[in-house]
């Protein structure tokens, strides 16, 4: 599962897109969002999710059920 | 930044006579345009108060923190930086940062290359304009990318702008070398506590080396931060500016402790802002009903303070895309699609030339009001009154009661005027019709003035004032403002000592709460 960002809620402040350990992140329309194929939950690298964990505004940055669970490729 | 910046050097700008200038302004702002008067315990010549020689003669004529220079020089703020490495009980993210800015503002967000464009097309229009400040919305230096181009591009184009940046400080020692090699005039943080425990109640959480940090432990990283940025700063003599938000119960007796540590280390000027919270800004603290403190509690605190070192009371809390004198805002005439259109003609001439002018303007009201300080030598008394004053800069009184959007607040006593503050108020009367509801909240931001000193007034809101018992004073219309306040306050003892009238303390005053947002 990757995550996503609820688009209604967020800002834009933009804090999250340099955070991503994966380049994930970046703007469109006036918000930003998550390439799901690229986020790794940030598996890897940190301990929490560096988009949750910067983000302002609670329950914007979540986990996207309709995404398959991200699997280290071999 | 080339294509974007495109500065035509064209047809020479006319000088336009300072008065001129002043007028358009007044006319743009509906006549709200008065400027701060300086720090406050610099009320006096010797304004060098304990300051170390070497940063009194950086401060002494800085546009922003000269207790004279600031009516004649403008700033403006860019709105480059919007994410932020924290949390404020006071803030909602989805408006500016509310630690430089009124809370509950959005600007407009720039890149650095339309944040150029920008001041060069401020610099051309406003001649005085010589200060440029990144300020928000987010936290500056929790976009460093953003803010140092700025820098260095500003830097580049207009070197005789002085640049400034206002920050959290959690981020602050890991920039603190980019700052002194970009030439930063001056760094404000702004610093709430210096105890965890009420940093607990201030801050909810951190985000500090990918984590996020909650409670004491996060209150305890950022306090540690934030002075250990300071002292880095003032040991690169860069000057410093502390801003401390005043949170009754949770951080007012606590400040006068953060006052102590910040001047310890060196910071010239100490700022003391009001909370401003109300529930339709969403934040925690509007939310929670915490509220702001009385116009009689915030002197109390700036004056329990003064004695340590200069308190600054012109801070208006202004927002992070702001343009003008302090107190002032143009940004409605520098939106990003105006400014595109502008025919930008960035004249370092001119400006210089311009800027002499202002300056001997200055001069000669700094040496007219040092004839004035000396009136009230040979009496002794233990009254201090208020007074309002309507202007619209200068150090004069000159504002129209009805157009004043606000007050500047003198502290009268046989040792002089001291300008203590100001007092926002929503426009008495619109276009010349006096507006009736207005009027009574006009008089509870003054209510603890024994006098309001007006260019002119109308019959009706003249009867209320006295009413209310504020005496409208309008016989100094267009004199300058201390001597004429010492002059009335000479006549006021006069009065009191023959028995015609009775000296009686005013009741407190409210500070006006709601975002400054310029109709
Ligand atoms: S940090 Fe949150 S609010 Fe800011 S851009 Fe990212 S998702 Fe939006
Ligand atoms: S969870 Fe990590 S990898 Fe995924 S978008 Fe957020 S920061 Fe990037
Ligand atoms: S530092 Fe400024 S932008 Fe960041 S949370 Fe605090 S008030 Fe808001």
């Amino acid at each position: 599962m990757a995550y996503k960002i609820v688009k209604s809620q967020c800002t834009a402040c933009a804090a999250c897109e340099p955070e991503c350990p994966n380049n994930a992140i970046r703007e469109k329309d006036g918000t930003f969002i998550i390439k799901p194929e690229k986020c790794t939950e940030c598996i890897g690298y940190f301990d929490d999710p560096q988009c949750v964990a910067v983000c302002p505004v609670e329950n914007t940055c979540i986990i996207d059920a309709a995404c398959p669970r991200y699997q280290a490729t071999a | 930044m080339r294509q974007a910046i495109d500065v035509s050097i064209g047809g020479v700008q006319e000088m336009k006579p300072l008065d001129k200038v002043m007028q358009k302004m007044a006319e743009h702002k509906g006549c709200g345009m008065s400027a701060g008067s300086g720090k406050a315990s610099c009320g006096s010549a010797a304004g060098q108060g304990d300051l170390a020689p070497e940063v009194w003669e950086k401060v002494k004529n800085h546009p922003c923190y000269s207790e004279e220079a600031h009516h004649h020089y403008a700033r403006m703020h860019v709105a480059v930086a919007p994410s932020c490495n924290m949390q404020c009980n006071y803030c909602n993210r989805k408006y500016d940062c509310a630690n430089e800015s009124r809370p509950g503002v959005v600007s407009e967000k720039l890149t650095p290359q339309q944040a150029v464009r920008k001041v060069l097309a401020v610099a051309s229009a406003i001649p005085q304009m010589t200060v440029l400040g990144i300020a928000g919305p987010g936290d500056p230096l929790a976009n460093p990318e953003k803010t140092f181009k700025t820098f260095e591009l500003i830097s580049k184009v207009a070197p005789d702008i002085k640049l400034c940046l206002s920050t959290n400080g959690l981020a602050l020692p890991d920039h603190v070398d980019t700052i002194k090699n970009l030439n930063v005039d001056h760094v404000t943080i702004t610093i709430n506590m210096i105890d965890p425990e009420v940093g607990a109640e201030i801050y909810p959480w951190i985000f500090y080396k990918h984590r996020r940090i909650k409670g004491r432990e996060a209150a305890k990283i950022l306090a540690e931060r934030q002075l250990q940025g300071l002292d880095m700063l003032t040991e690169r003599g860069i000057l410093c500016k502390v801003n401390s938000v005043m949170i009754p119960g949770i951080n007012d007796r606590h400040l006068v402790d953060v006052n102590k540590a910040v001047k310890s280390r060196g910071a010239f000027l100490h700022n003391i802002m009001p909370l401003i919270s109300s529930p339709e800004h969403g934040t925690v603290f509007g939310l929670t009903g915490q509220r702001g403190p009385s116009a009689q509690e915030l002197k109390g605190l700036q004056d329990s303070c003064e004695g340590q070192m200069n308190m600054m009371r012109h801070c208006r809390q202004c927002r992070a895309d702001a343009v003008g004198l302090l107190g002032e805002d143009r940004s409605a005439e520098f939106t990003t699609e105006k400014i595109m259109e502008m025919d930008v003609n960035y004249d370092a001439d001119t400006r210089k030339a311009y800027q002499q002018m202002v300056e001997q303007e200055r001069r000669s009201k700094v040496a007219a009001r040092q004839g004035g300080l000396s009136q009230v030598t040979g009496e002794t008394s233990d009254i201090r009154v208020l007074v309002a004053v309507a202007t619209q800069g200068l150090g004069r009184i000159n504002e129209h009661f009805g157009h004043a959007r606000e007050f500047q607040v003198y502290e009268l006593s046989t040792g002089g005027a001291k300008f203590v503050g100001h007092r926002r108020v929503d426009l008495y009367c619109r276009g010349g019709y006096g507006e009736k509801d207005s009027l009574p909240t006009v008089i509870r931001a003054i209510n603890d003035c024994h006098a309001v000193f007006v260019a002119k007034i109308g019959g009706c809101p003249r009867g209320e004032l006295i009413q209310a018992g504020i005496e409208p004073v309008d016989r100094y219309a267009h004199e300058f403002i201390e001597q004429s306040a010492i002059a009335w306050f000479k006549g006021y003892l006069d009065r009191v000592k023959r028995a015609e009238i009775r000296h009686t303390a005013r009741g407190d005053a409210d500070i006006r709460q709601g975002a400054y947002v310029v109709a």
